[in-house]
């Protein structure tokens, strides 16, 4: 096992290597110049120049990156040419924050999708299944930007029931957490309800048609135990890879819903480093991401290994 | 009893006090921001929203009022003598900053030393004609300059003028600030918020109210008026013009504006590499025909429901350096053909290049609208605001629609981008008249030389053209109707002094 691990850690370096010339050179081809962003109004080419200097962009690409990995070399992951921040502080303030939006939303759509695709899967045919089918494709089709405009103008605004915006970890106040977590969470888990449920539905469809569904049947089984404890279980399966999948999404893909609620996540984190050409954010995180991907996929092989014992010779 | 008549006398006083100072001790106030400023530093720092929260965590050695005069903060007098080259400065007595060092002419010095020194200094050319920096005796401090400077002032009313603890010079002061304003740093979370507290040693402190301050980045202005209206924000700036009129109908809000010192025109591209090449940057003709195309009073009626100021010069009406015999200019499509045709381009067609944000789409439109009207086709580039910056210094327009969020001094406003080789000078416009005019204002200090200067400057600008001013904005913000005190300023700070929630 241990020769294994060295041997995906050896795999691992030249991955990292790529994906850090990859990003490098991408964002190097961006149009668009740090400093002058940075500068914004005050562009005085003398200091600019200075500052070219200072961040060593003056030097030409390759040169650049070879500063960048003795950088890395020596432990530093760089930090953000907009405020000063150490990249590692800006992903430690909003990876929690993400994590904490993608966990609610999950969950938001998997108490409405999995429902919602049973009850149409045994409906089938019926206006229950018809409705199901309409509010998922709405869902669906439904971008998140608006519908979260619409959910503030409506609940915090009209009604203030809610928070319009911001963020609180649950870890230090579980009222508010909830509170302000649960209007991004929704609009984000509709939309991926939908997708749970269509799933669920087509899932559940192919078991019902089982032999061993018609067995319990025939059994005289109630037809609630027939659908939740034999259809259901075995359609999950596919279902929880879904998840699983979705949940890698959400981490990344949540930036329009960050942006409409204002919650300082990990995805407005790097778009707005893009947008700003903040270099040195874009590098740190897409590097600190990818190690954490590289990882988190060797531990997973050596449990499968620990797991299960045959894949131990291989 | 003299003791205790004495004591009771003071009961309905101290009563009085609990009453108006307890509900004040307990408030917080929450401001919404249109960015995320960027490095808190004061000799680092470039963004308009990191001024604004400058404000309450910093104090300035002079600052400005509403009226645009110089007022005393940590400076309580200041003389020029020397021929206008040595600037002295009388200090405030008591003054700490937030970690408990006093404040006095040698932290003067030293601060001023760092913002001339320091290698990512943005304050460097602001304050390039002090040559060196005297403390005379403890409360009072003489700045030696190489020439007479007059926008100095100006920059001193400003980040360059802002006063950190120098014993904190050997950290970097990004990330944790110490200035001896009403208000101490506490956290900060990229994008998100920055969060103050009351500073008990202030020695202003009678006059602000609040405990705690916190701004918070909301970048799209509908979801910023959201909060407000939720009540997750008592105050939020740059309220969309579009938004003024909901808001004003909301009896719960309450909205302030006023002209700023800013405005927005049209750059265009006079010498600035091949691009350059074209009737509209070749003939003066060509851009008086585009701007007599345009017509000032309806664009800011249609986009801006009028709430911002016509103009064709780059200072407000507020200013004393306006110049009431310009009136902004009204459209005349027959003129503008005349002069076309003078030119010889009777149907012509540039690119402009226009922000790709909604508002600026939108007033590049209703230009290229008018513009057709008098035979001129502009063909709309709209990019992203980073590639903008870089082709417009490159060279690499015809047009572009550009704007200054403005200068309390004058000379911001125009010197930097019409003196041949100033610094944002992307125009490449270059006129030895004009460069001589505007140097000469920079070396006198009475207000009346000075605006002879800008004027005669502005009589050929006006007729060259190389910036066509359109319009000034308006400084708009939108507070819950709770909020009392605030006063507009033309800078579009926001200055906390007085401000109270009810």
């Amino acid at each position: 096992m241990w020769s294994l691990i060295l041997r995906r850690l050896l795999v691992a370096i030249p991955t990292i290597f790529l994906v850090m010339v990859f990003v490098f050179i991408l964002q190097r081809m961006l149009p668009g110049d740090p400093l002058l962003v940075m500068a914004g109004e005050e562009r005085d080419p003398a200091v600019l120049e200075e500052l070219r200097k200072l961040y060593g962009f003056d030097r030409s690409v390759p040169v650049q990156f070879l500063y960048w990995l003795r950088e890395i070399a020596s432990g530093n992951f760089g930090s953000s040419l907009r405020t000063g921040a150490p990249v590692t502080e800006l992903i430690g303030q909003t990876l929690p924050v993400t994590i904490q939006l993608a966990v609610a939303s999950l969950i938001i759509a998997l108490l409405i999708g999995i429902p919602t695709g049973v009850l149409a899967a045994v409906k089938k045919g019926t206006w229950l299944d018809y409705v199901a089918n309409a509010i998922s494709l709405s869902g669906l089709s439904i971008p998140n930007f608006w519908l979260g405009i619409i959910l503030i103008l409506f609940v915090s605004v009209n009604l203030r029931w809610l928070p319009a915006s911001g963020f609180v970890s649950i870890f230090e106040n579980p009222v508010e957490a909830f509170r302000t977590t649960i209007m991004p969470a929704f609009v984000l888990g509709s939309g991926l309800a939908a997708t749970l449920m269509r799933h669920t539905r087509s899932a559940m469809l192919e078991v019902l048609r089982l032999d061993y569904v018609r067995t319990a049947r025939a059994k005289g089984l109630l037809e609630p135990a027939v659908v939740l404890k034999h259809a259901l279980r075995n359609a999950l399966v596919p279902i929880v890879t879904l998840s699983t999948l979705l949940f890698g999404q959400l981490l990344a893909g949540a930036v329009l819903t960050e942006q409409v609620f204002t919650i300082p996540g990990f995805g407005k984190l790097i778009v707005d480093a893009v947008f700003n050409r903040d270099y040195g954010v874009v590098q740190g995180v897409v590097l600190c991401t990818a190690i954490a991907f590289i990882l988190m996929n060797l531990i997973a092989d050596v449990l499968y290994i620990v797991i299960n014992p045959r894949l131990r010779t291989a | 009893m003299p003791t205790l008549a004495r004591l009771t006398r003071g009961l309905p006083a101290l009563a009085v006090a609990a009453l108006f100072v307890l509900p004040a001790s307990a408030a917080e106030i929450r401001i919404g921001l249109q960015e995320d400023p960027d490095i808190l530093d004061p000799h680092e720092a470039r963004t308009f929203v990191g001024r604004i929260v400058f404000n309450a965590l910093c104090d300035k050695l002079i600052d400005t009022n509403e009226k645009l005069e110089f007022v005393p903060r940590l400076a309580t007098s200041w003389t020029v003598s020397d021929e206008g080259k040595t600037l002295t400065f009388k200090l405030r007595a008591g003054v700490k900053f937030h970690d408990g060092t006093p404040f006095d002419a040698a932290a003067v010095k030293a601060n001023m030393e760092r913002a001339k020194d320091l290698k990512t200094s943005r304050r460097k050319s602001e304050i390039a004609s002090i040559t060196s920096v005297e403390v005379v005796d403890p409360l009072t401090v003489a700045f030696k300059l190489s020439k007479p400077d007059a926008p100095l002032l100006a920059q001193l009313s400003d980040r360059a003028g802002m006063m950190l603890s120098p014993a904190s010079f050997d950290k970097p002061v990004g990330p944790k600030p110490i200035c001896s304003g009403p208000y101490t740093f506490v956290e900060r979370v990229q994008n998100d918020r920055i969060v103050l507290e009351r500073f008990a040693d202030h020695w202003e402190k009678d006059k602000y109210h609040f405990d705690k301050v916190t701004f918070r980045t909301i970048p799209d202005s509908t979801v910023r008026l959201a909060n407000l209206r939720s009540g997750q924000l008592d105050m939020l700036e740059r309220l969309a013009a579009s938004d003024v009129k909901s808001a004003k109908g909301d009896k719960s809000l309450k909205v302030d504006s006023v002209v700023g010192l800013g405005y927005q025109g049209i750059s265009v591209n006079i010498n600035n590499g091949a691009r350059a090449d074209t009737p509209l940057g070749k003939d003066k003709r060509v851009r008086q025909a585009l701007s007599l195309s345009i017509d000032r009073e309806a664009l800011t009626q249609v986009v801006f429901e009028g709430l911002f100021e016509p103009t064709g010069q780059p200072f407000p009406s507020t200013s004393p350096y306006y110049d009431k015999s310009f009136p902004p200019p009204k459209r005349d499509v027959a003129k503008a053909k005349a002069l076309l045709k003078e030119a010889g381009v009777e149907k012509f067609s540039f690119e402009m290049q226009v922000a790709n944000s909604p508002v600026d789409q939108q007033v590049a439109q209703v230009i290229q609208a008018m513009a057709s009207e008098a035979g001129i086709d502009i063909k709309l580039r709209s990019s992203e605001f980073a590639t903008m910056l870089k082709s417009q210094t490159a060279g690499d327009f015809q047009a572009t629609r550009v704007g200054w969020s403005g200068r309390v001094d004058p000379d911001g406003n125009l010197h930097q981008f019409v003196t041949t080789g100033g610094g944002i000078n992307d125009t490449k416009y270059s006129n030895p008249a004009v460069d001589k005019e505007l140097n000469a204002s920079r070396v006198v200090y009475e207000t009346a030389a000075r605006k002879a200067h800008f004027d005669a400057a502005g009589k050929i600008l006006r007729e060259d053209l190389p910036i066509i001013y359109l319009y000034l904005p308006a400084w708009i913000w939108a507070s819950s109707a709770k909020l009392d005190g605030f006063v507009p300023n033309p800078d579009g700070m926001i200055r906390l002094a007085n401000v109270k929630l009810k």
